[in-house]
């Protein structure tokens, strides 16, 4: 299936299970074109171990066009390899070199644990989403749509936090394995849209209990997560967090509820 | 078995409500005695599960990705179409029912159409309400743009990623249901049959994707929202894990398929460019407002464009043709997906295609740059540029997009009446999963509409109507069907892990893929129909003997679930060959060669085919009967489409 000219070396982390721990093991893809993904590239790989009888290396995809956030791989050191703004399914082999050897490794986190070589469990994210990333209404009986009109720029401002993916990258470039620039992309949606202001505080407070429950660390405003957000997402965001939850801590302490019904 | 569609009498514009009122309700204390389950967490599902939930049942979901936020709906580019009339440019929920049976080529039911068009309004406010942030004009209020198929701006939309954003917020409030308790969400999970008592649906089995653990659940109903099966082709537009699984399975199950051969191939996707390509991209179809779609006017110039010779942005405007708006000037770029399609592919295969392959035509934005200005333009589309040049190294703000179709959405899928119930009592579709609501051809931004009225408004009124029917009595697990289907699907597990052949399922689904493309694709004809059956069947028989699959059961076995879903794929591709073969005339996305106009243009036969063709499974490697759901049009003229 191959046609390309392309000869590569991977160090490839392979893990059977979160119980056992795991070790690199080098393989060769031959005959890679620079039009494949990344991740095309890892399927010639598997169909030739596959064809060899060896168990090929399991990592998580699905979209393959950068959007659903499936994709995780943490690519000779940096998380969806060496371009901005792209996932792992976005990139092409042209961004690599003939000979080139290339550690291919699963995202590096407590939170994240390893379910089976370069694919990890990132339910932790789902609790936090779980814990307040949302708007407190039922189907039905709501508003007008133009009922409520939002100024452009902030509808704009919320967009740009809403196109996280949730694939984990932020967590895996941090150092501290802070989960900050996710956790506040969705706190910093709701919060600038009027939809968001009756749970404002509570949500924050909420979310944020739910993110250290989870074992994610601390910011220092590296500043790395922002550099390798497939989607761009801004530090500001984890400014808005913070303000939000100093806001509701210090002063909006009488507005805080359990979240639960 | 007689097809009864259950419409509703009465009026067109008055048969849903007519339907809610008559419907049976569960009072609030009961409905916390019934379980529900619901396969698949894209906008039907997520909507689904959520809803439900608010309303006090108890829903378990399942999902085979990591989290329900995965699920393929992220992926949708353009917008959501409803009949808000915000542009005051004439649109009603009427026209939307209009464009929409029109769009579908008379293949869709009126009254489905009719209640989808009238619910479209909601579905706006609802995800408004829960902070979707859907473009605004500059005083504040939503923006509108156009699709095909229509002549009035009703598409809401979020950049390039509204399906991204209405399943954000699908999923934001199935997160508050699981928070409260009323969800139980399992994710790795793939459901791998339907477990039947009485001849009800009372539960499914999964497997645990992480785990291997095969185990069934039990529920008053299964809700399936688990998605098109555009993978038969092997490459389209879906995500690598989409699949018809859960629909196959419950197909043998009792659930008849209807219109399997309906599948619609986007006019707008970036071409082919080698044999190791997993799958498609798609431009989305929001790209035709401002883009021009043409070829070269002549072999000559075609040829030096793909030799390279000559650039695009070279090529003289006397020398370019722009066929669609030279072929349908009241549509122009705009017309349906399935007129588009057939257009390209007519200049590729003329000679006039362009790119190494030449599979390709241009959709250029030259002009709208001119007029605009580069920055709005990146404004609007500029996701979809970055996309574009990711995937083909080439700068789409100074050389036109090449484009090609490929194979996006599917209209068929299992049979369901008014309600969304498939033939098996108890037993559900939703979303792509059912066939309902586009006919022979779906229009843009019609398939995010459908996902979320069938999850937030039509479900949550139609179940209630068979679980206070059936009664909150709970569900006997220790039935023995649900061991028997257990292990049912244990044997057909170790079938499959018993393969050690020489051939990889990847080559099997690559193989079967050509074979739809070639003779079931965008032409069909009952010579390659008939040649495909053999093929396909030959395939088959060689899957069993000769694919390879590694591992075992008990661990994440890619190869395993990749197996099964192939499998399901090959025979279902054999029921979409049944389904085209039969289908002697052409329609929407179903193009036979042997039923054109003058004009190249789809010839419908409204005296034979005026019908859903809904097929019943007979045994393994028996022919499927045929049961045919007459389609009675009261309200709209049956005529030949046109976009001239």
């Amino acid at each position: 299936m191959s046609n390309g000219n392309m000869n590569l070396t991977l160090k490839v982390w392979r893990q059977k299970n979160a119980q056992t721990s795991g070790k690199f093991v080098t393989y060769k893809a031959e005959g890679i074109s620079p039009d494949m993904s990344f991740l095309e590239m890892l399927d010639v790989v598997n169909e030739s171990l596959t064809k060899k009888g060896e168990e090929p290396i399991y990592f998580d995809h699905d979209c393959r066009e950068g959007i659903c956030g499936m994709c995780s791989l943490y690519i000779n050191g940096r998380p969806h390899g060496p371009k901005r703004a792209i996932t792992t399914c976005q990139l092409h082999m042209r961004s690599f070199k003939d000979g080139e050897t290339i550690t291919i490794e699963p995202w590096r986190a407590a939170a994240f644990p390893v379910v089976k070589d370069l694919a990890v469990d990132r339910s932790a994210f789902d609790r936090i989403q779980q814990a307040g990333g949302y708007v407190s209404i039922n189907t039905g009986g709501v508003p007008d749509a133009n009922e409520i009109p939002i100024p452009k720029v902030i509808a704009d401002e919320a967009f740009n936090s809403a196109t996280c993916i949730g694939c984990g990258a932020c967590v895996a470039a941090c150092k501290n394995a802070s989960a900050m620039l996710f956790v506040s992309a969705k706190i910093s949606q709701l919060g600038m849209l009027p939809q968001g202001q009756p749970e404002r505080w509570s949500r924050v407070q909420s979310m944020v209990a739910q993110m250290d429950e989870e074992g994610f660390g601390n910011c220092t405003n590296t500043g790395a997560c922002e550099a390798e957000c497939p989607k761009e997402i801004s530090l500001t965001n984890i400014g808005r967090m913070n303000n939000d939850y100093f806001s509701a801590k210090l002063f909006r302490e009488e507005r805080v509820h359990d979240h639960a019904e | 078995m007689i097809l009864d569609a259950k419409i509703p009498q009465g009026p067109l514009a008055e048969k849903w409500s007519k339907h809610k009122f008559n419907l049976k309700l569960v009072n609030p204390a009961n409905k916390r005695k019934y379980d529900i389950i619901v396969v698949g967490t894209g906008l039907a599902g997520a909507s689904a599960a959520a809803t439900l939930a608010e309303l006090g049942y108890n829903v378990t979901a399942f999902c085979f990705q990591d989290s329900p936020r995965r699920a393929h709906s992220i992926a949708a580019q353009g917008g959501i179409n409803a009949a808000k009339n915000y542009q005051n440019d004439g649109d009603s929920v009427y026209r939307l029912f209009y464009d929409t049976i029109k769009g579908g080529d008379y293949r869709a039911r009126e009254a489905n159409v009719y209640r989808l068009a009238e619910v479209s309004v909601n579905i706006i406010d609802q995800c408004v309400a829960q902070g979707v942030p859907f473009a605004r004009e500059y005083g504040g209020l939503l923006d509108n743009r156009s699709f095909g198929g229509a002549q009035v701006s009703r598409t809401f939309y979020a950049r390039g990623q509204t399906g991204q954003q209405l399943l954000l917020g699908a999923y934001s409030a199935l997160n508050r249901q699981i928070h409260n308790g009323k969800v139980k969400m399992y994710t790795r999970h793939e459901m791998l049959d339907v477990v039947k008592v009485d001849g009800h649906a009372k539960g499914i089995v999964t497997r645990n994707l992480k785990t291997g653990q095969i185990d069934t659940h039990a529920g008053h109903a299964v809700l399936l929202c688990t998605g098109g099966y555009s993978n038969v082709f092997f490459l389209s537009t879906n995500a690598i894990g989409s699949n018809v699984t859960a629909a196959w399975r419950a197909h043998k199950r009792g659930a008849y398929f209807a219109n399997p051969c309906y599948t619609q191939i986007h006019p707008t996707c970036i071409p082919v460019s080698g044999d190791h390509q997993s799958k498609l991209t798609l431009m989305s179809e929001s790209l035709r407002n401002d883009g021009r779609v043409w070829a070269p006017k002549t072999v000559e110039i075609a040829e030096q464009l793909r030799s390279g010779k000559l650039k695009a942005s070279d090529v003289k405007e006397d020398d370019r043709d722009y066929f669609l708006e030279r072929k349908y000037p009241a549509f122009g770029n705009l017309v349906p997906r399935d007129v588009a399609s057939r257009n390209a592919k007519e200049m590729a295969d003329e000679g006039k295609g362009v790119g190494a392959s030449g599979f390709a035509v241009f959709l250029d934005f030259a002009d709208a740059i001119k007029r605009l200005g580069q920055e709005t333009v990146a404004a609007k589309y500029g996701n979809l540029f970055d996309m574009y040049a990711q995937i083909t190294a080439e700068d789409p703000y100074s050389q036109p997009m090449r484009i090609y179709p490929a194979v996006h959405y599917t209209m068929g899928g299992l049979w369901v009446d008014y309600n969304l119930s498939t033939t098996v009592p108890g037993l559900y579709a939703l979303g792509e999963c059912n066939f309902s609501d586009h006919g022979a051809n779906r229009l843009g931004a019609s398939a995010l509409m459908q996902g979320l009225s069938d999850g937030y408004f039509v479900i949550p009124y139609t179940l209630g109507d068979y679980l206070a029917t059936i009664g909150p009595k709970p569900v006997d697990k220790s039935h023995p069907a649900f061991e028997q289907t257990k292990q049912d699907v244990l044997a057909y597990v170790n079938k499959l892990l018993s393969l050690k052949g020489n051939k990889t399922v990847v080559e099997y689904h690559r193989e079967l893929g050509h074979i739809m493309w070639e003779y079931c694709g965008m032409a069909r004809t009952e010579e390659g129909l008939t040649k495909a059956k053999a093929l396909i069947q030959a395939l088959k028989a060689d899957f069993w003997k000769n694919a390879i699959v590694t591992g075992e059961n008990e661990e994440i076995n890619a190869a395993l679930e990749r197996a099964g879903r192939v499998a399901d794929f090959i025979e279902l591709g054999e029921l979409m060959i049944d389904d085209a073969l039969m289908r002697r005339e052409s329609c929407g996305g179903h193009f036979r060669l042997e039923s054109q106009t003058e004009e190249g243009e789809a010839l419908r036969d409204d005296e034979n085919f005026a019908f859903a063709a809904a097929w019943e499974f007979k045994g393994e490697n028996q022919p499927e009967e045929l049961h045919k759901e007459e389609l009675v049009f009261e309200n709209v003229k049956l005529t030949q489409r046109s976009y001239k």
